[in-house]
């Protein structure tokens, strides 16, 4: 079980801040895979990758990163600090 | 070396004054502040800031102190709010204390530049027309290539 985190219009698109999520991905990209096939708000938040960002246990990584053991996983589109 | 996210305002004059009084080695303290501009048609009611509790401190810490090593700096200082704010309204402040001017103001730009696209902030734009999320430019990427 992983905590998966929704931030910005990511957050509104899949209409939830944080979730429980089981699953059996070894990576990033994988845990999107699953995602997608859930319901059609997770195919539309996740249709184009290049406009999002991830963060595993709060490190921002790629999407080939390996999940292992990983507590937290966050998805948002690219910051806009400062 | 003091980094804050918090929703509160803060006092520029009372914090320059804490973060000047610090360290004796410093010849040089640069602070940039971040501020609310308004649109060009004049119509930004708000500018709502989202963040990610927990990574934003983590990261924020992380890029001060890669500036306070890279440009052997005495003092670094970071303040960013989140909520909702408006227009004139403090957004953020950095301060940097080094030994020589070029290194403090170096540190600003590097902690600004990174802080633009590698902390985990999102801002969103309440106007007269409606509200949108503020997108990342490209520029604030390439930014990040000079350094």
């Amino acid at each position: 079980m992983m905590d998966v985190l929704y931030f910005a219009w990511v957050r509104e698109r899949i209409g939830l801040p944080r979730e429980r999520v089981e699953s059996q991905a070894t990576t990033v990209a994988e845990l999107i895979e699953e995602l997608r096939g859930r319901e059609e708000r997770y195919e539309v938040a996740f249709s184009d990758l290049s406009a999002l960002r991830v963060a595993v246990d709060q490190e921002l990584t790629d999407f080939d990163a390996p999940l292992n053991g990983a507590r937290e996983v966050a998805f948002f589109p690219p910051m806009t600090g400062g | 070396m003091r980094v804050l996210v918090q929703e509160a305002p803060f006092d520029l004059a009372e914090e320059t004054a804490r973060f000047a009084k610090g360290e004796g080695g410093s010849g040089a303290i640069v602070t940039f502040t971040g501020v609310v501009r308004d649109n060009d048609a004049g119509t930004l009611s708000a500018m709502e800031i989202e963040h990610y509790p927990g990574m934003t401190e983590k990261a924020l810490r992380e890029i001060a102190q890669q500036a306070v090593a890279r440009f052997d700096l005495q003092d670094a200082l970071v303040i960013h709010r989140h909520g909702r704010l408006v227009p004139g309204e403090q957004i953020m402040m950095v301060a940097t204390a080094a030994r020589h001017r070029r290194s403090a103001f170096e540190a600003a730009e590097f902690l600004m530049d990174y802080l633009k696209s590698r902390a985990p902030f999102w801002k969103r734009e309440i106007t007269a027309e409606g509200e949108a999320w503020v997108a990342a430019k490209d520029d604030d990427e390439a930014a990040l290539e000079r350094w």
